[in-house]
């Protein structure tokens, strides 16, 4: 069932910087001038700063918190623990399960158990000093399949396992003339947005609190900030403040409730900073992940039948591992026509950190699984990578592993072709000689080429656009259009969270674009607003400018109406054109402002897209997914064999985006997104030793620099969708998912070993 | 301590300044200059980075009382009441700004950059933004606006 039919893909018009233009973001200047408010920036007379003791133990009893000491300390103003915590103290996305603030057990290192307030950071670091807590040591529960046997100890009632997703298609597997199995892991990677997690809370006077802070969906936080504080929903207001980036990282709560907290404690506006070692410890991870596969296939490498086993490593909270493990199963595959599937994926609690959700959300995981089977399976058959791909790439009309059905398009085999037919990068001097600088180990001088070998390899990938399993998903939009001195101005309003990727710039274009009005201004986002969903799930765009353009044909209705009785003509007939309304029976035309002098015309709209239903819990089957976001990576590789230093040369990458709002916007999540899964294939990981974090500073977890990144090679089709605003597709996470999966494979090509886990290390090449 | 320095122009004072203080920390807190950003405080992101005199560094690597007496220039020091500085310039026209937290590191290091190598060739401008890193573009685009401010 349709909620609001989404008008079908029309011709758009070209509107300067309106839809499809390289429209500039807004914020572009206060950017580059050092003038745009980061969420770590915003500062308050009187203000106190929040900091955070935090479990030294990954798994603990807490006998006692001694607070006195601490409390006694000059400018030190609060020390609040978990009898504080004023409403239900528990947190959590998909199941509350997370404490504000511990009460009984800790169940991961870095696990907050009190905050203090002070008049100043130093003051306050050495307060978080002076609270003693005693602990009683639990067992550790840190291996994940430990969790699963049941062998260890419960860390939630109901035990370890998270969720088990089970999907079962087609026919028992019989009769492959090809079988290939393999095991794969996927290390812990990290989000490392730079700005870290901060905001500024101020007490109100009806008692509430507001709360400036970055995240990447306020009515989330809101409604779970207000359970916690036992407060009405409209009395936790929140603005969004500038984001420094976000990945998945910022859907969690991190200091927002303890900012809060201390706020309403102190009566005084309370502001809260992490460092970047807290910022590790203090937001969730991508899943570490497991995984074995068998394909089967006929003797042309046509697939007959997949069997996954997937285990995600979830660490001492849910946050999103359901939606994750369902992601993870779903995807299992891989964008391919499999007649028979039996997948199960689970993801189960340890004491590990906590994670949940990362650009990619479960997709990028099993895609480094199923693209190495692929790759394993096309040597088995004698054939090329790039065909064995071909044979059995799913296209509009294919089924899924869930058995849902492709409506829109699906151009797996066009976007392959199209990376295989980009010209390749220029090989390495034969005689020697080449500029160290792009040499594997670059100025470290390891190599001057001996031992140096090329790879080429090659991903593709599919992804969900927007929520999924039956989740009533929407956006709202106000849109209002006046008259400022003599100019016409529309204004956009939206709970939408700009979080770096161009959102308030494609609002814009699109009320230029349905009201041909030049001058718009995007409000910051807040709670004052109906709900905007989440920046995740590429579904933003989608989701908000679908919103934003209901609401900006509300107007023109509107606007219609007013001419139409000013001109005493019927509506019919009548059309906006270049800030007047004409009559194309009469040729009368009515201008704008006039049609605004007496008062403004001001409408909000929801969007919905089409609803989806639950996966069948027996068997995995059902239309669960909005849509599908498919993307092809080809990668070019040089290893030093010897070493085992690995340098990405070059990433091409093929998507198909719909309808481009923005293309260098588009552009950039396509850069961006590659540049990550650079990352995780030869740099990224969070180590983690018996439950602690090893690396958490930007000097041992490493995300690629400009030595790193390879030369890139983007191709972006545009196959319009015919159920979203201008037939577009969410771009976030598509130019991602693939990559990690294309170097493993040219790093494979390159040196003839396995590749079974990612980050490749230097070791994994040698050893 | 007391802590005099010119920043962007302007002559100021910060009293108090704790010994173990960083630069960043006087801009940021002391000061309420927030321009420089605070990513990783540990020299090794380059989202703080500033002219200290003539040399770019970075400000979180600075001890306060280092500055005392110097002459400091933000990202905010870059661009005159008469517009953006060239280099800001090409960062908007190039669509090197996504999320913009490495933004100012980002252009006092290019701009660091051109007036060393006023026509730098890609490996050399990969190698001289190396201490600054971006999660968002991929660099591309910062790329892109080098070569454009390079013009």
């Amino acid at each position: 069932m349709t909620t609001v039919a989404p008008p079908a893909a029309p011709a758009v018009t070209r509107t300067p910087d309106g839809v499809g233009e390289a429209a500039r973001r807004p914020d572009g200047i206060a950017k580059v001038r050092g003038d745009f408010a980061f969420s770590s920036d915003l500062r308050h007379d009187r203000m106190v700063w929040g900091a955070t003791v935090r479990s030294p133990h990954v798994h603990a009893r807490i006998v006692t918190v001694e607070v006195d000491e601490a409390l006694a300390m000059p400018g030190v103003r609060a020390v609040l623990t978990a009898v504080d915590v004023p409403g239900v103290n528990r947190f959590g996305l998909e199941q509350r399960d997370q404490p504000v603030l511990a009460d009984d057990v800790v169940r991961y290192a870095g696990e907050p158990v009190a905050v203090v307030a002070a008049d100043d950071p130093e003051t306050a670091r050495r307060a978080v000093e002076r609270v003693r807590v005693t602990y009683e040591p639990l067992p550790a529960l840190t291996d994940p399949e430990i969790a699963l046997s049941g062998d260890g100890p419960p860390l939630h009632e109901g035990g370890n396992l998270v969720r088990h997703l089970r999907i079962r298609r087609g026919a028992p597997r019989a009769g492959a003339a090809v079988v290939v199995t393999g095991e794969y892991e996927v290390g812990m990677q990290d989000q490392a947005f730079l700005g870290p997690e901060s905001c500024l809370a101020l007490p109100a006077a009806d008692g509430g609190v507001e709360l400036h802070c970055s995240t990447q969906w306020l009515h989330v936080d809101q409604e779970q900030l207000a359970a916690c504080l036992a407060l009405p929903p409209d009395r936790v207001r929140l603005t969004l403040a500038g984001v420094g980036g976000a990945f998945g990282g910022r859907e969690d709560l991190s200091v927002q409730a303890h900012a809060c907290l201390l706020a309403l404690r102190t009566g005084r506006p309370a502001r809260m900073v992490y460092g970047r070692e807290e910022s590790f410890v203090g937001h969730v991870h991508r899943h570490p992940a497991r995984m074995r596969y068998e394909h089967g296939a006929d003797a042309d490498g046509r697939l007959l039948y997949v069997k996954a086993d997937i285990l995600l490593d979830g660490g001492a909270y849910a946050s999103t591992s359901h939606a994750v493990a369902g992601n993870a199963g779903c995807f299992a595959v891989g964008p391919y026509e499999v007649p028979s599937v039996e997948i199960d994926c689970r993801a189960v609690y340890t004491n590990n950190p906590p994670c949940g959700a990362m650009r990619g959300f479960g997709a990028v995981q099993v895609c480094f699984g199923y693209e190495s089977q692929m790759d394993k399976l096309a040597a088995a058959v004698g054939i090329d990578p790039v065909e064995v791909r071909l044979r059995n790439a799913v296209a509009t009309g294919s089924m899924m592993a869930t058995g849902q059905r492709i409506e829109g398009p699906a151009p797996v085999a066009e976007l392959l072709r199209r990376v295989e037919e980009m010209p390749l990068p220029p090989s390495l001097p034969a005689s020697g000689g080449a500029d160290v600088r792009l040499l594997p180990g670059g100025v470290a001088n390891t190599t001057h080429g001996e031992g140096v070998r090329r790879g080429v390899g090659y991903g593709v990938s599919v992804k969900n656009i927007c929520k999924s399993g039956g989740y009533d998903d929407f956006g709202t939009a106000r849109v209002r259009v006046g008259v400022a001195g003599d100019e016409i101005v529309a204004s956009v309003h939206t709970a939408a969270a700009e979080v770096g990727q161009g959102l308030v710039t494609v609002q814009a274009q699109i009320v230029r674009t349905e009201l041909e009005i030049p001058s718009v201004v995007v409000l910051p986002a807040d709670t004052a607003v109906g709900d905007a969903g989440t920046s995740s799930a590429s579904r933003q765009t989608w989701m908000s400018g679908g919103a934003v353009r209901q609401a900006c044909v509300a107007v023109r209705g509107r606007l219609l109406d007013r001419a139409a009785t000013a001109l005493a003509e019927p509506v019919t007939g009548l059309r906006l054109a270049g800030g007047r309304i004409v009559s194309d029976r009469s040729g009368q035309s009515v201008d704008l402002r006039d049609l605004l002098a007496v008062e403004d015309v001001d409408e909000t709209a929801v969007f919905r897209h089409r609803t989806t239903e639950p996966l069948d819990p027996e068997t995995g089957q059902g239309d669960a997914h909005v849509a599908y976001a498919f993307a092809a990576h080809r990668a070019v590789v040089d290893v030093d064999v010897e070493l085992g230093l690995v340098r990405v040369v070059e990433v091409a990458c093929a998507q198909d985006v719909g309808k481009a709002i923005n293309p260098p916007a588009v552009e950039g999540q396509m850069h961006g997104g590659i540049a990550q899964g650079v990352g995780l294939a030869v740099m990224e990981e969070i180590k983690v030793r018996d439950g602690r974090i090893l690396n958490p500073s930007f000097t041992d977890y490493l995300i690629p620099t400009t030595m790193d990144m390879p030369s890139t090679r983007l191709d972006i089709l545009e196959l319009p969708r015919a159920d979203s605003p201008y037939g577009l597709t969410g771009v976030g996470e598509p130019p991602l998912l693939s990559a990690p999966a294309a170097i493993a494979a040219a790093i494979r090509a390159a040196t003839g070993r396995e590749v079974p886990r990612i980050p490749v290390t230097p070791d994994a090449l040698t050893s | 301590m007391r802590v005099g320095l010119e920043v962007d122009g302007k002559a100021r004072t910060a009293d108090d300044v704790e010994v173990g203080e960083s630069l960043l920390f006087l801009l940021r807190e002391r000061l309420g200059l927030p321009g420089s950003k605070n990513a990783c405080e540990q020299g090794e992101c380059g989202s703080c980075t500033v002219y200290l005199d003539d040399e770019a560094v970075c400000a979180c690597l600075v001890a306060a009382g280092q500055a005392d007496g110097r002459r400091v220039v933000t990202v905010a020091g870059l661009s005159g009441d008469d517009g953006l500085h060239p280099v800001q310039q090409a960062f908007l026209d190039a669509g090197a700004v996504q999320c913009g937290f490495c933004t100012p590191g980002l252009v006092v290091a290019v701009h660091d950059l051109l007036r060393r190598t006023p026509d730098p060739g890609d490996a050399e401008i990969r190698e001289a933004l190396a201490g600054n890193l971006c999660r968002c573009t991929g660099y591309e685009k910062i790329f892109d606006a080098v070569r454009a401010a390079a013009r």
